[in-house]
């Protein structure tokens, strides 16, 4: 029982550092083995590269106008051609990729952070809690999550900020459930009776006993968390809720679509929207992944 | 003497990431017209392996290597599957154990037993359902229920249901694998009574797999003790229960605890079963045997006669003395 | 008479999550910073004397709790407000983009649903083979793009190669030419939309059918009835889908939500005349009535999808009590 479970009490911060890193290279060694899971997590280490390194790599300023090189396919010039006001697209991903990753990153992390905090406190405390907040997280699951996130971010005023907050607000419904049958379980272990009965309060065990044990299971959650909340800000943004000032590849095709340039340049729909599918699917292989390593359940083997 | 249904040497592997696991590895006996015949072993001795082998209804991870099952002299290890389909039900029906989950939920109860009659003959609905009212009055269920579904009869309630469906294409032989493992004592000996009763109205032939000697005693003219993939021993139930040859038999039988005698520490049998993936003794009981040899681990025991119609597979029975 | 107590309950679940739908509907719009008129207006400027006439016209003045219950009265006498761009209730514009809405999800939904359920079910009885590992993989493709960018591939693929229309519902002069053409010409213009829809919803199902199936292959009931020497196909059917639909259903409610979204993408995409449309222009127009009507309308539609598949549950599962 207790192998997966990691108390922290007893320890030293060394020993604690050495149980965590042991404990990381067992998940690493079960993790290698998923070849799906490589590629996923190859393709995601691109991705950041490319959004660390855009402002290097960029050969033009993706707001540079130019009034001359309107909508031009791809060429040597212009890897990805240009828009219809001579902008360069190929500087315009690069730098989109920053926006968008960030973007998702920063709504997962709101949605992860309700999803937990509500998910602990289902799974906790008593049975009156637990179903109001379920009935909290069912009533969200009914109403249709893009268009809740639209009047969201419409009626917080547009602009990227309410995307994110948008997006984190409606999110977090599979983070709760994951950590409430999580916490659930926990609760019923050895270790926490004990932490109780010398005294602990509830918000000590929360803290320090059961977030460490239900951190592998957000974490997997949240990576998957992070492949829709990237697809939901292209939509948003494709929808007109996004920053016209503000590069993401949502709003790229956004301008794409309201300029009528989709029936005619093919290099100004593809490349962005293959950029988001390639992304999404990187994340939704590493999350798959992740989940087999943390739920040894669900793997093949 | 009219054998019914003969099993030759029949081996079943399952394949496994460490190998071949030799679930059954040469199993022989027959079973005669009118008879019971009980399987009896440890749990994973590979009782339920011979049941299935027979009706070819085998996991895909799990395939006959070797052997014959003759049934009426033809062999049905070498039927097709179209063959085989008519073979099943009509000619050898299952009854299983646990039949908590052994019934479709969303059906009633008569759809499944008609499903299974239509299945094999052609008759009409009137001929079905008068069929299904007097199966269900032969196990002594209420024929007014048979539009019921599974989960609103009880654990003892569902057995019989499916005791009536195994019987509903009359078939030649009936295996009936732990009928009464999942359920309570007192349903355990309504069921048996059942069984019994069966037996003696219908003349049923029936192989009864199960772990407890004290349903074989019960039920049984014929047993055949299975150990790690093997037949043991093999006799009629008077043989086996008061001059059993095998070492493992006599640990068996020395391991229940009798009712009027003078309280003793209850005895086990030391040990494990082998791991049947790896390297096995020849003979399997080897290790756990009071009398084992080094050869014994060498050289595996032929199959001797001891009696008519008794025969055990160790090296030193004739010197052991009966318990 | 049992089932009673499960549909009285259901009923009152329902009850219950529309009002709180209302009272979430109401709050939600009132988080609006500033007021509405003047980013309406803004650049033309408001005169505060103007401004009041509005606010008053709107209802604007009163307070908050009193707003809410006019509010409430309205809705329930059918009355969803007035657009702040037409001026036109918002009822009426709500009503024929449902209308629509609904011709091209349910038309949608029961494609994928049909394609769902064969292909999940061919996955599950071919397991590991060429086509079920493909299945798996182009479903994992299709569910990683954004809807709105596969209906943009397809409106190119469209319109460059096929010559299909890419707009509305119908051509504006094709109203000629009776109804057989009228037939013909909306289907043209239903193609490329449900495409998009197709593609995107049919993956889930495929995926929920086909693990839905290899569960109920691993029940002890399976083995039974192979054991009774049923053929194959009512091996599949009776038993294997039978119980396999259970999970099913449950998808197909949850899934409402998401085809919702599928279809406000699509619409926008090709300008299909819907709910998804009228949200899309309601965005750009900062028309908060109707969007607050759109929203409330749709999510109690879904409530509603919901429901009915709730009430439809127990006739399939007659455990449900």
């Amino acid at each position: 029982m207790s192998n997966e479970t990691l108390s922290l009490e007893s320890e030293s911060g060394y020993s604690r550092t050495r149980t965590y890193l042991k404990a990381l290279s067992g998940f690493w060694r079960v993790y290698r083995r998923s070849k799906m899971g490589m590629i996923g997590l190859c393709m995601l280490i691109f991705f950041v590269l490319v959004a660390i390194v855009a402002p290097y790599v960029s050969p033009y300023d993706p707001n540079e106008v130019s009034v001359s090189d309107i909508l031009q396919p791809p060429s040597w010039n212009h890897l990805f051609g240009t828009n219809e006001a001579g902008q360069d697209l190929f500087s315009q991903i690069l730098y989109g990729t920053r926006t968008s990753l960030a973007v998702g990153f920063a709504a997962s992390f709101i949605a992860a952070t309700i999803g937990t905090a509500i998910g602990m406190t289902a799974g906790y405390f008593g049975r009156l809690i637990r179903d109001l907040l379920m009935r909290l997280t069912d009533f969200f699951l009914v109403i249709p999550s893009l268009v809740l996130m639209i009047v969201l971010a419409s009626v917080l005023g547009s602009g990227l900020t309410s995307v994110i907050l948008a997006i984190g607000l409606v999110g977090w419904t599979g983070t709760a459930r994951v950590v409430m049958s999580q916490t659930l379980s926990l609760k019923e272990h050895a270790f926490i009776e004990a932490s109780r009965a010398s005294g602990a309060g509830d918000f000590y065990i929360l803290r320090s006993h059961l977030l460490p044990n239900v951190m592998p299971v957000v974490f997997a959650q949240t990576v998957l968390v992070v492949a829709n909340s990237i697809l939901y800000e292209a939509t948003l943004t494709f929808l007109g809720l996004g920053n016209p000032n503000q590069v993401t590849w949502g709003q790229i095709l956004q301008f794409a679509f309201i300029s009528g340039a989709i029936t005619t340049s093919w290099w100004y729909v593809i490349p962005p929207g293959l950029s988001i599918m390639l992304v999404v699917l990187a994340f939704s292989l590493t999350g798959y992944s992740l989940d087999e390593v943390f739920n040894p359940r669900v793997r093949k083997i | 003497m009219t054998d019914l249904l003969t099993v030759e040497n029949l081996r079943t592997y399952y394949q496994t990431p460490q190998g071949y696991l030799k679930a059954v590895d040469g199993v022989s006996f027959t079973l005669e017209k009118g008879e019971i015949l009980g399987l009896v072993g440890e749990s994973a001795c590979g009782k339920t392996t011979v049941a299935l082998s027979t009706v070819r209804l085998l996991p895909p991870a799990a395939q006959v290597m070797g052997g014959r099952i003759l049934l009426h002299g033809e062999d049905l290890l070498s039927k097709t599957e179209n063959e085989m389909r008519h073979v099943r039900w009509k000619k050898v029906s299952i009854i299983f154990q646990g039949a908590l989950n052994s019934l479709n939920p969303v059906l009633p109860v008569k759809e499944q037993i008609a499903e299974a009659i239509l299945a094999h003959d052609n008759f009409n609905e009137e001929e079905v359902n008068s069929g299904i009212d007097r199966l269900f009055k032969a196990v002594r269920l209420d024929p007014g229920r048979t539009k019921n579904y599974p989960h609103e009869f009880s654990g003892g309630m569902k057995q019989r249901v499916m005791i009536a469906m195994a019987l509903a294409c009359n078939p030649d032989i009936v295996i009936a694998d732990e009928p009464t493992t999942a359920l309570d004592v007192i349903v355990q000996r309504q069921i048996l009574d059942l069984i019994r009763h069966l037996r003696d109205e219908l003349q049923i032939s029936m192989i009864l797999i199960t772990h407890d000697l004290s349903v074989v005693a019960q039920l049984c003219d014929k047993v055949a003790i299975m150990y790690a993939g093997k037949i043991v021993e093999f006799g009629d139930i008077f043989s086996i229960f008061e001059n059993p040859k095998h070492p493992y038999t006599q640990a068996l039988l020395r391991s229940i605890p009798k009712m009027e005698a003078p309280k003793t520490q209850l005895t086990y049998i030391p040990g494990s079963v082998p791991d049947l993936t790896g390297e096995v003794p020849a003979c399997r009981f080897y290790g756990r045997c009071k009398f084992g040899q080094p050869i014994c681990a060498q050289v595996e025991p032929k199959i001797e006669e001891t009696g008519p119609g008794s025969y055990v597979s160790c090296h030193f029975w004739r010197d052991i003395e009966p318990r | 008479m049992v089932k009673l107590a499960y549909f009285a309950r259901k009923i009152a679940g329902l009850l219950v999550t529309v009002f709180l739908v209302l009272t979430f509907n109401f709050y939600l719009f009132r988080i609006l910073p500033g007021n509405p008129f003047t980013l309406l207006f803004r650049g033309a400027g408001l005169s505060a004397e103007a401004m009041r006439g509005l606010n008053a016209q709107f209802g604007l003045d009163k307070p908050l709790w009193l707003q809410y219950l006019i509010y409430l009265r309205n809705t329930a006498s059918g009355s969803l407000g007035i657009s702040y761009q037409t001026r036109a209730p918002v009822l009426g514009l709500v009503i024929p983009s449902v209308i629509n809405t609904l011709i091209l999800l349910s038309v949608a939904s029961a494609i994928s649903m049909v394609a769902g359920i064969l292909i999940g079910v061919f996955a599950a009885w071919r397991r590991g083979t060429k086509i079920d590992v493909s299945a798996s993989a182009i479903t994992l493709v299709l569910y990683s793009m954004p809807t709105f960018w596969l209906g943009l591939v397809l409106m190119f693929a469209g319109v460059i190669y096929f010559r299909l229309p890419v707009s509305g519902m119908s051509t504006i002069t094709g109203a000629a030419g009776g109804i057989f053409a009228q037939l013909i010409d909306l289907m043209r213009h239903m193609i490329l939309p449900l495409l998009t829809l197709v593609l995107g919803l049919t993956g889930q199902y495929v995926l929920v059918m086909k693990g839905a199936l290899l569960d109920v292959f691993t029940e002890d009931y399976m083995i039974t009835a192979r054991a009774k020497g049923i053929s194959n196909r009512k091996l599949l059917w009776d038993h294997g889908l039978r119980n396999a639909v259970l999970p099913m259903m449950t998808l197909v409610a949850l899934n409402v939500g998401l085809s919702i979204g599928g279809a406000v993408q699509t619409e926008t995409v090709f300008s299909w005349p819907g709910m998804g449309l009228l949200i899309y222009r309601a965005i750009l127009a900062r028309d908060y009535p109707v969007l607050q009507g759109a929203f409330l309308i749709v999510t109690i539609a879904v409530i509603f999808a919901n429901f009915v598949a709730d009430m439809l549950y127990p006739l399939l599962d007659p455990r449900v009590t």
